[in-house]
């Protein structure tokens, strides 16, 4: 039992080596969604570290990446700070704020955690528009500094983080943490009467996947130069991340990239369409989940197991 | 009953008890479902903690687990009070759980479940440890699972799963063991099989707590045996002396009992409702296995059996709420292609053991959606004789059914179900968690309403003292199978020592 299996790497190398060729060929418009959509791959697969083993449905995603996202943007627009820094402090403000959230939230049994997650983000919301002074408000934060301004490098830097990001957390699922994890998400009166405490690694589930969703956002925001409420924070925005973990396979972790990327790439092809085509991305993404439940990679890792 | 061979239970058991639980009581709301209990377990001993379905045995073990918070009293481990710890500190402090239902992670193969059960609680143990995974195989091997070691727990079958849970036991290595009904649902040999393995535990100087319905079941593995009833206490001793106590007798076959049975001949030749060859599976466990029971029109019949004998799903399958093989006819009529609402609208209303009252909605309010399909004139008139069954019924009108006593909810459950004047009424279980003079009124209630009231009653029951006295004919339910047929009056000749 390995941390990262081998046909794994087998499919997923030529996968990302092939990624990693595409700016040779393809036009900077094209590597600027995928740019984006390696951040959205981050922000599902560290969603589905909570949903898929934890075992508890975060309806606020958002919220996570919104304290990264504008904890990093504001500390570089205010007091001109190192990206890095901003990075790290906007990764730390993302932890406490889902600790903070997660540790009474946990408490409470049921559909009551997933309320809880998704009144936070409102409450974000409009935190951001009342002090706007700060945050720029319903206009949006602007930072000075950006990581590039080349497409290239900043198509390499979003494919080389959702690598290691996948990477991570596809061994902390698997490990034997990992196993607990899965223990307490799917029987928590077993996992306790076998020793374990559920709260104690649920909270530390949410930790890491707070973590993740806060440095990816700081990132999105040193790459785009902007942040607003619309692009990160919005519900709406949330729901696209649970959508793409969801319709790529829950308890993957990479199945969150694959329906980040689909689901870009889909709204992408559809544009034609205009208006229409976010209705037909949402229809598919709907028959997928009613039909195949267990998403895209789910179906071929059952195959596999039957 | 068959006497294994086992050291004498003096000899082997040391004299410091491990687990020492004293004055352990459990409140819920007004039902105390553990009163003032005292037990001791010493290592090297297994000790077979029974009772009837209710009396609180399953209470005294989630508590001492860690699963439910006793209201009072102590439980101490090795001098620890554990008593209100977490599970996983109980756990961890060296008590373990078998659970009656095999609860294994579904989508893990065998072998991770028992790994699971190896690892210590840390969120850093990132790393797989090779030896924790040959220590999984091991135990494995030593269960007997040796061959599914990677198969998921989907595909096992139920023997295999209820191994799997005693692997998970055997790897956390606890000093206490607490095993909740070890035969459930297991054939001869595999019985066989488990024996041993809990033996096993005992000969590591383990405490083992067998939780389980009757002694008859455990008696040839355990050293002593503890009887609780409605949550105290009623004897404590070895397996013989507990079976010949007389409050035991009482409690498990009801003493001596004044029956009142009428002949079947006394009724008409066909049968109002036809059971015949009804088999259910759950899963990959039997429920039913080839049960044949018939009623007559008026007839009262009782179908006495213990907890998970397959009586509720014997009901389910009449009322067509579970898959099953068989025919069932009711009033010449196939059952088959009807739906639960069509069946019910023929005659047949069944009360759950759940009771399923609208605990918002008054007494009132209750028994009038039983009589909704009624004429104003005619819920009136119903409704009056059944306050005449049931008087509390009318001093509690306008009470809201939440508030009701167990007692009366069971009588307003009753009563609604007779509001849609049932050709056949089926009770599944009334007495379920109900103190001995509620039990009164209500026998005295169903003795008037079969006295006065041409009604047929089909009744489940596992309390033999509810169950004889107005039955006119008895049918006997034990692991999915009819066993024994009879009037009352015959049962506690011939059934008596099997039932304990």
């Amino acid at each position: 039992m390995s941390l990262i299996p081998a046909r794994f790497i087998l499919i997923a190398l030529p996968i990302l080596v092939a990624a990693a060729l595409l700016p040779l060929g393809v036009s900077g418009y094209i590597l600027g969604l995928l740019t984006i959509a390696y951040y959205f791959a981050v922000f599902s697969m560290a969603w589905d570290l909570l949903f898929g083993f934890a075992g508890e449905v975060n309806f606020g995603p958002t919220f996570l990446i919104g304290l990264g996202a504008y904890g990093a943007g504001i500390l570089n627009n205010r007091y001109g700070l190192d990206i890095p820094l901003c990075l790290l402090a906007g990764t730390a403000l993302a932890v406490i704020g889902g600790l903070a959230l997660a540790v009474p939230a946990l408490k409470l049994s049921g559909p009551y955690f997933g309320l809880v997650t998704l009144v936070a983000v409102l409450l974000l919301q409009n935190l951001i528009v009342v002090f706007s002074d700060l945050t720029g408000g319903e206009i949006g934060l602007t930072v000075p500094d950006v990581i590039s301004i080349d497409a290239d490098t900043n198509y390499w830097i979003a494919l080389g983080f959702m690598t290691v990001s996948g990477l991570i957390l596809t061994a902390i699922a698997r490990s034997p943490a990992g196993l607990i994890l899965q223990a307490a998400g799917q029987d928590p009166v077993v996992a306790g009467a076998l020793g374990f405490n559920v709260a104690k690694h649920k909270i530390a589930a949410f930790a890491v996947s707070a973590a993740f969703s806060g440095l990816a956002g700081g990132l999105i925001v040193f790459y785009m130069g902007t942040a607003s409420v619309g692009t990160l924070i919005d519900t709406a925005v949330g729901v696209q991340i649970i959508i793409a973990a969801v319709l790529g396979g829950r308890r993957t972790i990479v199945g969150g990239a694959v329906g980040a990327v689909f689901l870009i790439a889909a709204g992408e092809l559809l544009r034609p369409l205009g208006s229409l085509s976010t209705f037909v991305v949402s229809a598919a993404a709907l028959a997928v989940i009613l039909f195949v439940p267990t998403g895209l990679l789910g179906l071929a890792s059952f195959r596999r197991a039957s | 009953m068959t006497v294994a061979v086992k050291p004498p239970a003096a000899a082997t058991v040391r004299a410091e008890p491990c687990l020492t639980v004293h004055g352990l009581t459990k409140r819920y709301g007004g039902l105390v479902a553990a009163k003032n209990v005292d037990l001791d377990l010493r290592p090297g001993e297994i000790l077979g903690l029974i009772g009837p379905n209710g009396s609180g045995k399953s209470t005294v073990m989630k508590l001492v687990m860690g699963l439910e918070k006793p209201s009072a009293g102590s439980i101490r481990l090795d001098g620890t009070e554990i008593a209100g710890w977490p599970a996983h500190k109980v756990a961890r402090a060296g008590i373990g759980l078998v659970f009656q239902h095999a609860r294994p992670l579904m989508r893990q193969t065998v072998l991770e479940n028992i790994v699971l059960a190896l690892l210590p609680d840390s969120l850093l143990r990132l790393a797989p440890d090779s030896s924790v995974t040959d220590r999984a195989r091991a135990i494995a091997e030593r269960v007997g699972l040796g061959a599914v070691i990677d198969r998921r727990p989907g595909t096992l079958a139920f023997a295999d799963l209820r191994r799997l849970e005693l692997a998970k036991a055997i790897a956390r290595d606890p000093k206490v063991v607490l095993v909740d009904e070890p035969f459930a649902g297991l054939t001869g040999p595999e019985v066989a099989t488990f024996s041993a393995l809990i033996r096993g535990f005992r000969d590591e100087g383990k405490a083992v707590l067998l939780v389980d319905h009757n002694v008859k079941s455990v008696a040839a593995l355990v050293d002593r045996v503890f009887a609780l009833y409605l949550g105290e206490r009623i004897a404590e001793g070895s397996a013989e002396s507990v079976m010949a106590d007389p409050t035991v007798r009482r409690v498990y076959l009801g003493g001596s009992i004044e029956t009142a049975a009428r002949p079947e001949a006394a009724f008409k030749r066909e049968s109002l409702l036809t059971v015949e060859g009804v088999d259910v599976l759950y899963g990959k466990a039997q429920a039913l296995r080839g049960v044949s029971i018939h009623v007559h029109e008026g007839e009262f019949v009782s179908v006495v059996g213990l907890n998970g004998a397959g009586k509720t799903t014997l009901f389910n399958a009449v009322s067509n709420l579970v898959p099953h093989a068989g025919t069932i006819r009711f009033g010449g009529q196939d059952l088959a292609r009807m739906t639960p609402a069509a069946i019910a609208r023929a005659g047949i209303v069944q009360v759950p053991e759940t009771r399923e009252l609208f605990g918002d909605l008054s007494v009132l309010e209750n028994l009038d959606l039983g009589g909704h399909h009624l004429s104003k004139a005619e819920a009136a008139k119903e409704r009056d004789k059944l306050y005449e069954l049931f008087p509390i019924l009318k001093a509690r009108e306008g009470q809201s059914a939440r508030t009701l006593s167990g007692g009366e909810q069971q009588m307003l459950t009753i009563a609604r179900a007779l509001m849609m004047r049932p050709r056949l009424l089926i009770l599944d279980e009334p007495t379920l968690g109900l103190a001995p003079v509620i039990l009164e009124q209500l026998s005295k209630a169903l003795e008037r309403l079969r006295q006065t009231t041409p009604i047929t009653v089909l009744l489940g029951e596992q309390n033999v003292t509810f169950a004889l006295p107005h039955a006119d004919r008895v049918y006997v339910l034990e692991q999915a199978n009819i066993v024994w047929e009879g009037p009352p009056d015959r049962f506690a000749t011939e059934m008596g020592a099997a039932y304990l």
